[in-house]
């Protein structure tokens, strides 16, 4: 007998999803383990918006998102144990052992019949790029400045570079613009952005923060915290060409450089890994070589929407139903062959040097990004749907915008509660409507949704909250 | 007025302290970075040599044998992190045997035990990734790896429940002989001693050129290395020499205590003696220098490069060590030019630098038992929290860290005496809880939370604090 029919390791999109499809096929004793204090992983942190437009038909924030499924597991009353990490994971006759840890219940074993993988990605550090130079502090992961930025409150710093323009690294160079930092440029080794092109646009184009695709960091200034960094044109191979230095002065560093799959846990089961995709190997059914331990989400590869992670998660979720619910399944169904699941191309963006911003605009009404041209008479062509049309009237005549961001929050556990503006506010206000963001003090409970600030400086838009305090 | 002042805390340093604390004596260390173990003692290969290296004669030869063997018995002593690896010298070059043996010889005068050449078979069982083309190599049986942060703080720790004191952000920017003693000036403090011990490290020349007319100069060489992931633990099991040849003195392959495989060095002469960077030449040589020796280096796993300064006596022509009180400052005494094998070696020289002290102040030896520094090994909740999930290093690993004896103040001193912030994500997980702790247990805000010394800040302020 094992204490749990499942158990799910990661309480982010992919671990709560997979919970909930199991729990909807029938099985009933499930645990979700989380080593964060709360569910939702790392869209907590994720306060900006697109996401759910697969999945909710809307466009939501990080905490948004991770509030609709942290709502349907309670609803459904599947059980959770946060500030838990699991340190062992072994798979014997049937049976798997989870070694957990945990503040309040110290370390213990728990059993369950088959255990589900969802602990998400890491991101690259500076050693894996070897960029030469001193080692000061001032050099962050893009994700760890997020961190500090929106669960924490605080500013890694004033002047900063960007390392890497996937999306997080566009993400944070708007978020730290808002938060008054200067983001003196994004540095992209490719001659394309890995973002996509809305968020070109949005955060770095509308603060006026210069993309240099074919660029790199080839050195680091400063000997106890960074005070530059020098930035170098790269040819075709990736190799920095002579002569081409300039030297930027800043106080951050912040590294966009790509994810990994977390697998410290997975390779503990002696689970074969795929070398590509840098997480396990599974079977059409998302089992990993070791019976009974399923994968899915980051920490099978690296997805591109976490709309994506929850798909593949409700189908993981069923699939270890499956094997929970019939006894017989392990002895019909031989492992099979291992499927490489799907790998999202790399988005590979870059904006037309020549374009006529009187005459284009690219469109960010959705993650397409579309190239929009509008003539003298207003004849509309390269939009995919509907919505690019009325976007590039709306860009050329009075553009608009929607921010996220976070207001003060009394309870020093959770310093900052989300928000964002409840529609579109005129893109010149940005800065108006952030001061009276900046001004605000929470007090009290709050969950997403609720009114922050009416008719935020005259705009006849709302703040609202976007996470649960 | 003390009895003795120490000048720097790092390897040396805290050895001479961990060896004079067996005496009735009232020492001070005084140390200018806001740690134990921040200059070169934190960034070197890790490695106790056999000693078969040095010069027969010589005090780096002597004082090297001596210390693996003390090296030895102390990680068993005082708990650090210590491989009894053995080493080999590679030989690609038939042509080069003589040399090889002549290696062999210095070793055995030089007092190093069971060394043995080993032929191109017994390599290859030994360490099968190394170049098939190898010919011939010395085996040394006693070379190890050591943990040097471990070794360093270590010293610290016990030197300090044994009543040394350690002030930490202290540099010594003067001293004065006044009659039978002396005065360290820092900033607006003055100490004072009867004796002072020179172990400054990169700036001993400085600080012995205070006190004496015959001027010795350090010269700051540069050692950049890179670090593999310790999911390659094992890839080699011993640390691999070349033989000097026609690429120069050859870069070493090692495991580390850590689990981790090291490369590196290369050599560079600096006049800098802050300049800590890697270069891209440096860290390119480093790689093809070493893939000679060893076929198909996990280099796509490097998690981290860095740079270490020897101080090398440059002023001296054999480069030896200088321990010793120079003739006309006497009560001074000198543990300088300690370059490699300095960490192999700092355990004698603790030894004999303070046989020579206790000689000098005739020092009576402490009775009973020492204390020696432990680990709090009683349980605690936050054992169970676990922060770095590289290295599974908990919130209770670092609140110990910052409660030893000399704890760790920075995220620097937490890295080096947990691991946290030392495995393949390099921080970027653990770093906002390892801050969060250091400034609960301090009692400060996290923007002042240092990585190091002062200035090095991880972050910049508070939104809050914008109205």
């Amino acid at each position: 007998m094992t204490e749990y029919d499942l158990i799910v390791i990661g309480g982010g999109p992919a671990g709560m999803a997979s919970a909930l499809s199991a729990h909807r096929k029938g099985v009933e004793k499930i645990l979700i383990i989380e080593r964060d204090r709360e569910l939702g992983g790392i869209l907590n942190q994720c306060i900006h918006s697109g996401f759910g437009l697969d999945t909710f038909q809307e466009e939501l924030t990080g905490p948004e998102y991770a509030h609709r499924f942290i709502k349907k597991v309670f609803d459904e009353k599947i059980e959770y144990m946060p500030n838990t990490m699991v340190i062992n994971l072994d798979s014997e006759e049937g049976t798997v052992s989870a070694t957990v840890r945990n503040i309040s219940h110290g370390e213990k074993i728990i059993t369950a019949h088959a255990a589900v993988l969802a602990m998400g990605c890491r991101e690259k550090p500076r050693g894996a790029l070897n960029i030469p130079g001193s080692r000061p502090a001032g050099i962050f992961s893009a994700g760890t400045a997020q961190r500090y930025v929106n669960i924490e409150g605080k500013l890694p710093g004033n002047k900063i570079v960007i390392l890497g323009s996937g999306d997080i690294g566009l993400i944070m160079a708007r978020r730290l613009s808002l938060e008054g930092a200067k983001v003196e440029c994004v540095a992209e080794i490719a001659p394309y952005s890995g973002g996509l092109r809305r968020n070109i646009v949005q955060c770095l184009f509308d603060y006026d923060i210069p993309l240099l695709l074919s660029h790199t960091v080839t050195n680091i200034h400063g000997r106890k915290r960074i005070t530059g960094v020098t930035i170098q044109k790269v040819d075709e191979n990736f190799k920095p060409i002579n002569d081409t230095d300039k030297y930027y002065e800043c106080d951050t560093l912040l590294l966009s450089v790509g994810l990994i799959p977390e697998n410290e846990l997975t390779a503990k089961t002696g689970a074969e890994m795929d070398p590509v995709t840098r997480g396990p190997k599974v079977n059409d059914k998302l089992m990993t070589t070791v019976q009974g331990v399923f994968a899915c989400g980051n920490v099978l590869h690296v997805h591109d929407l976490v709309d994506n992670v929850t798909k593949e998660a409700l189908k993981a979720g069923e699939y270890a139903a499956d094997y929970v619910l019939y006894d017989e399944y392990e002895k019909k169904i031989p492992w099979g062959d291992a499927v490489r699941p799907p790998i999202p191309q790399k988005e590979k963006n870059t904006v037309p040097e020549d374009m006529d911003i009187t005459h284009q605009v690219i469109c960010v009404r959705c993650p397409n990004g579309c190239l929009i041209t509008a003539d003298d008479n207003m004849n509309i062509s390269g939009n995919k749907c509907k919505r690019g049309e009325e976007y590039i009237i709306n860009e050329l005549t009075k553009p608009r915008r929607s921010i996220s961001s976070t207001v003060s929050n009394s309870d020093p556990d959770h310093p900052r509660l989300p928000c964002k503006t409840k529609g579109d506010i005129p893109k010149d206000k940005i800065f108006d409507v952030m001061k009276e963001i900046i001004h605000l003090r929470h007090n009290g409970k709050a969950q997403p949704g609720d009114l922050l600030i009416e008719n935020t400086a005259d705009t006849g838009v709302d703040i609202v909250a976007t996470g649960e305090v | 007025m003390r009895d003795i002042i120490i000048i720097g805390a790092g390897v040396t340093g805290c050895a001479i302290s961990y060896y004079l604390s067996e005496y009735e004596t009232d020492i001070l260390v005084l140390e200018a970075h806001s740690d134990v173990c921040e200059g070169t003692s934190k960034a070197n290969s890790g490695i106790i040599h056999a000693g078969f290296d040095a010069k027969p004669g010589s005090m780096k030869a002597k004082l090297n044998v001596r210390g693996s063997e003390l090296t030895r018995q102390l990680s068993k002593e005082l708990k650090f992190g210590y491989i009894p690896c053995g080493s080999l010298v590679l030989c690609f070059d038939r042509n080069k045997l003589e040399e090889l043996e002549e290696l062999r010889e210095r070793g055995e005068k030089n007092g190093v035990k069971e060394l043995r050449i080993l032929s191109h078979d017994e390599i290859l069982d030994m360490e099968p990734q190394v170049n098939e083309n190898v010919v011939a190599a010395l085996y040394a049986p006693t070379g190890a790896v050591a943990d040097p942060f471990d070794m360093t703080t270590r010293f610290a720790d016990s030197a300090s429940l044994r009543g040394v004191e350690f002030r930490l952000n202290k540099k010594v920017t003067n001293i004065e002989r006044i009659d039978d003693h002396y005065s360290l000036y820092v900033k607006d403090e003055v100490f004072e001693a009867k004796m002072i011990i020179n172990a400054a490290g990169l700036y001993a020349d400085t600080i012995h050129n205070l006190v004496s007319k015959k001027k010795i100069k350090i010269t700051a060489r540069r050692g950049e290395y890179m670090l593999l992931d310790n999911s390659h633990e094992g890839f080699v099991t011993h640390t691999i020499f070349q033989l000097p040849g026609d690429y120069g003195k050859g870069v070493l392959v090692t495991p580390t205590t850590h689990g981790n495989i090291l490369v590196g060095p290369n050599a560079c002469a600096l006049e800098n003696k802050e300049d800590t960077d890697t270069t891209s030449e440096g860290l390119s040589y480093v790689r093809e220098s070493a893939s000679k020796a060893v076929k198909d280096i996990p280099f796509y796993d490097v998690i981290t490069g860095f740079a270490g300064l020897r101080a090398t006596l440059t002023s001296e022509e054999d480069h030896d060590f200088l321990i010793g009180e120079p003739f006309d400052a006497p009560g001074f005494i000198d543990a300088a030019g300690i370059e490699s094998p300095g960490l192999s070696s700092a355990p004698a020289i603790g030894e004999m630098v303070t046989k020579i002290a206790a000689d000098r102040l005739h020092l009576k030896k402490k009775e009973g038992i020492l204390p020696i520094y432990r680990d709090d090994k009683n349980p605690h909740p936050e054992d169970n929290n676990i922060l770095c999930r590289c290295r599974n290093v908990s919130e209770g690993d670092v609140i110990r860290a910052i409660k030893r004896p000399v704890g760790a103040t920075t995220t620097d001193g937490v890295k080096r005496r947990t691991f946290a912030g030392m495995g393949r994500c390099q921080s970027g997980f653990c770093n906002p809880k390892v801050v969060e702790i250091l400034a609960r247990e301090l009692g400060i805000r996290k923007e002042c939370v240092t990585k190091n010394d002062e200035g090095s800040c991880h972050l910049e302020g508070d939104l809050n604090d914008r109205i």
